[in-house]
This record gives C-alpha cells, structure tokens and sequence, in this order.
C-alpha cells in the first residue's frame, strides 16, 4: 500500500501543480507534495528493513535493501530541495529572472522528475527502468533553459542531446539483454523482469551479455557523468536553477549508477569474470582524474561544484567497481555522503551568487561579513565535500582509498594525487570567497538555510558514527551487490 | 505465400531502410530529410507487418501500428509544421564533404555486420540476418547526427537511430515487450514535443536555428 503512495503522491502533485497555475502558495504546495513523498518513502523503508525484500504489484515492482535506500535518499533530498526552492525561486522571480508561468512549469516538472525517478528505482522490469530514465531526463530537459539566457538554452540542448544518444546506447543494451534473456524465460514481460533475470544469470549467454554490458554501461554512464561522456553535466549544472542542479547532482547521478549496479550483478553472474568491474574502475578512475584537474580551471562557481560531482561519481563508480562487501559498503556510504553534501552546497551557492550577482568566482567575496550563515553553511559544505574528518565523506573516502591500496595497489597514486589536487583548487577558491574583502551588501531576503545545516549535521553525524541498525542495512545492500 | 518469400520481402525493405539512411545522410534541404524519415518509417512498419504476419507474432501488430502513426504520420506532420512556423522550410545545409561521409558510412555498414555476426547465429529468429542492417543503420545515423550543424536535422538523425533500434528489436527477438515498446514510442513522443517548444527558444534567443551559435559553452 505504501508503494502506491510513494509513486502516486508525485505524479499526482504533478498535475495539481500543472492545473493550479501561477499560484501563489504553489511553492508550499510543491514543498507539501514532497513531504508526504518522503513520509510514504519512510514508511516503505521502515517495512523493507522489517521485513526484507519483497515483490509488489503483480512483480512489476521489486524493493529489497539497495533500492530502498536509494528511495529513501532521494525522497529525503528532494524534500529539503523543495523546502529550499520555496524563497529561492521567490528570490529569483522578484530578480525578474522568472515568469509566474515559468515557475508552473518549475513545479509541475519537478514533481514529475521524482516520480521518473523513484519509478527507476522500484521497478523490476528492466525495460521500464530505460523509459523511466529517459523520463527523468525529459522532466528536466525545460528547468534547466528555464531562464532562457543563450547559455542555459544551449547547456540544455546539449544536455537533451548527448543524454539522449547516450540512452539510445542503453536501449540497445537492454535489446540485447532481453534477447539473451528470452532464450531461457521465454518471450513478453517477464523475460526483463530483473528478478527473474537474477535467479538465472548464471546461465545467460556471456557473449552477448558482455556486449550488453558496454552498450549498457557507455549510456546509463552518460548519464552518471562518468569521463569521457560527461560534457553536458557542468554545463547544465551551472546553468539551469540551483534546485534544479541540487537534485541533478544530488540524485539523477546516483539513479543512473543504481541502474548499472543492476545490470553489473546480472554481467557478473553471467560471465564469472571481473570484466564488468574492471571496466568500471577504469570509467570511474578516468573521471576522478579528469574531473580533479578540470576543477582547477574553473572560474563560475556551480560549474566547480559540478565537475567536483564528476570525480566523486567517479570515485563510488570505482568503488563499486572493485567490488567485495567492504569495497561496495563504502561505495553506497559516499553516494549517500556526496548527495547529502553537495546538494547542501548548491543551497548555500544559489544563495551565494543572489547575493553577490554573479557566479563568477571573482565576483564572490567577503560572504562571512555580508551573509555569515550563507558564508559558514559555503564553508563547511566545502570542507565536508573535500573529506575533511570528521565529516562522513572522510570515513567513506577512507575506506575505498584503504581497500584500494589493498586490492589494486596502482591504482592509489591515481587516486591520490586527484584527491589532493582537487581540495588544492576547491579550498584555494572557496576560501576569499568566504573570507575575503567585500563591499558587496548583504542579501535582502530571508535565505533558506535550514536545509544546508539539516544535511550537514546529518553528514556530520554519519561520520562520527552509524547507527547499528543502518550499518546493517548498508550490509545487506552491499551483499546484493556481490559483496 | 512461402516462407522464404516473406523472408526476401523483409530482407529487401530493410535494406531500402539502410539506404534511405545513406540518402539522409547526404540530403541538404530539411523538407527532403523529413519525407525521407517518414519513408523510413514506413520501410520499418511494412518489415515488422511481415514479421507479424509470417510468423504469428500478434503483438509486432502493435509495434508497427504504433510506427505508422507516430513515425510516418505524426511526427512528420509535426516537422512540417514547426518548420512552416519558424519559417524554415527553405533551408539548405551546406554539408561538410559529402563523399567522405559517404565513404566513412561504408565503412560502418561493415564493421556493424561484423559486430552483428555472432550475435545473429545465436539467434532463432528468421530474421536474424537483418540484425545488421539495424545495427548498420543505428551507426549511420549516430554519423549523420555527428556531421550536422542545424537543429532540426540532428533530432531527425536521433529518431532515425530510434528507428534503427527498434529494427534491432525485430530482427534479434520479434520486438520488445509491449509495455516497454509503449514505454519508448511515449518517451520519443514527448521527447518531440518537448523539442518542439525548444526550438521556439532556439529561435527567439539566437534568431536562428543553426547550432553553430551555440558554441560558447566550452572548456577553454
């Protein structure tokens, strides 16, 4: 019953938004739609962790521990960025930068860009996870040109179009994988069912599986960002709203992922080899180096952030990629940590650059005398980001660089060296944005705040310690994954 | 009829399906390349029909139903009209070296019936043979949405390639599932509508439909 409510509630918020029109209390209408989202996703997962994986809805569904996390995740996060695009966009429209009917559509394709999302995660059926992900790209193809400026125009045309031949890659992939899978569960429906897919992977045909898996992997791979396939993510990170880029980097990214962790434990059931893995850690080391020496060229603001997302998405796609249960453990800790994280700095971002105008670097000074919430939340979001301890991200960066120096020693100056000169670039640039001279005035508005610090102290937390019963969870979804 | 005649009938509109690819490949005017898309489509639902009827697979009536009225009837009236509105109908591409393509194209025809090779002797179909000609006419697209500089021929150039997919589809397993056939067809038509309120955008912002303006987000 709770799953109906956690698909029904947004693609009905959906159309309530879309039919409210310009409403003035659309925004607390969006922010009510997602609350209850996230109180359905509560209760779903409170029932999983009781009760263990389970089918639902004729087995158009599945929901075991993996992807209830990640339901959790992102109806958590998409609530906070609700409550935070509330004033923001308030901001925004008195800025002139948005028409009320622009807004609608904000609203409206935001709720239905969850529902995309959430449908990815619970459904069983390979073939629907495919439309679900194009779905999800669809819904967010018209934010990110909301502000119709030339470069937003272009960044999503780009986005529409690279997303869009990357995904067709992922068609093919999934053609592939129900033509191997026919053979043996024979045709209709049934034959994408993941779980079914799952009890036999052991006999799917591994040439064609491994072929499967590289069309599979090059276009969800896209859409995670990974090197070289990632020119549009800084660009529509950068130009699209601040909600709209907290969300994309915050949990399309790990959508994307989840959908080839789905196809890895079916290529490695079927092979018995670790070319899947082993082609994963490539991408996911390419991105991490790619992205750490693109940071330090950077002058706009978002974009940094968005290229920092890239090399931390690189970094849970090696994780994964090395595989075993400790390996896929810190893999799930730093998607949460990194979705967490930096949705929290976009917030204080977005704030950021409405104070100062801009989102160029430069243009960015002094934020701990003007705005010092905006200046404290900008701050530590960065320090967290760049895994200083305590925060989470250092316990999750931890334990996939030691299990890393065990298992593929080569692979840790790689690592290394990018980690450092990422937080070299990062720190370097946040640190005059935040400390530095200014005569720039303070925001005139009352910024939404409360979600940077309810997502940092969370990360906060998680690093200094995880409670038993979500160690367990984290457990038992790092087991499915081949641990 | 026979079951080899079918077979040939098949085999021959994939083929015509391939060539039109080349022919969109090469065509300069917008208003050529989208009958030569609606053509295609009709190549591919004519194809499928015959699957469907030959070999008593029902549901690939549905797939081909669906191709008719979104590939060959909606969308191409959809194209007509956008381009009526943005008044380009008379627009002509200049095309980068039209032999190269061509040649390049080749090419990829073979090195796409070499990748299909192993994969159609697996296959029970009988209509494995055309898998590369799918796969073939998948890669040519990707070429043509590489060689354009203009809007409206690279989505032409992405639902071509859809077109090539779903060939793929028919010819390795008698189709898709339905749901997930009606799950893409959906996608790909909101995917339309959704680029046909952007080009207004394109072209309110840059007074033009021509990519070659937006160039300025790059890495430098």
């Amino acid at each position: 019953m709770e799953f109906y409510w956690l698909l029904g509630i947004p693609l009905v918020g959906s159309l309530m938004l879309a039919a409210m029109g310009s409403h003035r209390r659309a925004p607390e209408v969006n922010a009510a739609f997602s609350f209850a989202t996230f109180l359905a996703a509560a209760w779903l997962t409170a029932r999983i962790v009781a009760e263990g994986p389970r089918v639902v809805g004729a087995a158009w569904f599945f929901i075991d521990s993996f992807n209830v996390f990640l339901v959790a995740l992102t109806a958590f996060v998409a609530f906070t960025t609700a409550l935070f695009s509330r004033p923001y966009m308030r901001i925004e429209q008195e800025h002139g930068k948005l028409t009320p009917q622009r807004l609608r559509m904000f609203h409206a394709s935001y709720q239905l860009f969850i529902f995309a999302m959430l449908l990815a995660l619970t459904t069983n059926n390979m073939g629907i996870l495919w439309v679900a992900m194009e779905g999800a790209t669809l819904a967010t193809v018209l934010l990110v040109s909301l502000y119709r400026t030339p470069a937003s125009l272009e960044a999503a045309w780009k986005y529409f179009i690279l997303c869009g031949v990357g995904i067709a890659q992922a068609l093919f992939g999934t053609i592939l994988l129900y033509f191997a899978a026919e053979k043996l569960l024979g045709e209709g429906g049934m034959a994408l069912s993941w779980v079914h897919l799952n009890e036999v992977k052991t006999d799917l045909d591994p040439v064609v599986l491994q072929l499967a898996f590289v069309f599979l992997l090059v276009g969800y791979g896209t859409k995670v960002g990974l090197a070289p396939l990632h020119n549009w993510l800084p660009d529509a990170h950068a130009e699209g709203p601040t909600p709209v880029s907290a969300v994309l980097s915050g949990l399309l990214l790990n959508v994307a992922l989840y959908a080839v962790m789905r196809c890895k434990v079916l290529v490695d059931g079927a092979l018995g080899t670790e070319l899947a893995g082993n082609l994963m850690m490539g991408f996911g080391l390419l991105s991490v180096v790619v992205a750490a020496f693109l940071i330090k060229r950077q002058t706009d603001v978002k974009r940094m952030f968005a290229y920092s997302s890239i090399e931390h998405m690189g970094l849970v796609t090696f994780a994964f990629g090395m595989g075993g249960a400790v390996a896929s453990f810190a893999g799930l800790l730093h998607m949460t940590m990194h979705s967490l994280t930096k949705s929290a700095i976009f917030f204080a971002v977005g704030h950021a650059t409405q104070s100062a105008g801009t989102q160029v670097m430069d243009g960015i000074r002094g934020l701990i005398k003007t705005n010092p919430t905006i200046g404290w939340g900008l701050m530590l979001g960065t320090l967290a980001i760049l895994g200083m301890p305590p925060f989470g991200v250092f316990a999750s960066e931890f334990l996939i660089i030691t299990t890393a120096m065990h298992e593929h020693p080569w692979a840790t100056p790689f690592l290394l060296t990018a980690l450092g000169v990422a937080f070299a670039a990062i720190f370097g640039r946040v640190q005059p944005m935040v400390f530095g001279e200014t005569e720039l005035k303070r925001l005139p508005y009352q910024p939404a705040l409360a979600p940077v610090f309810i997502h940092l102290v969370l990360v906060l937390m998680l690093g200094l310690f995880i409670p038993p019963y979500l160690a367990d969870w984290y457990r038992q979804a790092a087991q499915l994954l081949g641990g | 009829m026979s079951q080899s005649l079918y077979l040939q009938v098949v085999n021959l509109l994939s083929a015509l399906l391939l060539l039109i690819a080349f022919a969109m490949l090469s065509q300069r005017r917008v208003v050529g390349l989208i009958t030569l898309f609606a053509w295609q489509g009709l190549a591919l639902a004519l194809s499928t029909t015959i699957v469907a009827y030959s070999t008593g697979q029902h549901h690939l009536y549905y797939s081909a139903a669906l191709t008719v009225g979104l590939k060959v009837i909606a969308m191409p009236w959809f194209f007509f009209r956008l381009i009526r509105q943005l008044d380009a109908h008379r627009e002509v591409e200049t095309l980068f070296n039209v032999p190269t393509t061509m040649l390049v194209g080749i090419v990829l025809v073979v090195f796409a019936f070499n990748l299909a090779q192993p994969i159609s002797q697996m296959s029970g179909t009988v209509t494995r043979s055309i898998l590369g000609i799918a796969m073939a006419s998948v890669l040519l697209s990707f070429l043509m949405m590489i060689t354009r500089t203009k809007a409206i021929p690279q989505v032409i150039g992405f639902l071509a390639m859809e077109n090539g997919l779903f060939l793929a589809a028919t010819s390795a397993t008698y189709g898709m599932p339905l749901v997930v056939e009606l799950g893409v067809a959906l996608d790909v038509l909101v995917g339309v509508l959704i680029l046909g309120i952007f080009f207004f955008h394109i072209r309110e912002t840059f007074d033009s439909l021509d990519l070659k303006h937006m160039e300025s987000l790059k890495e430098r």
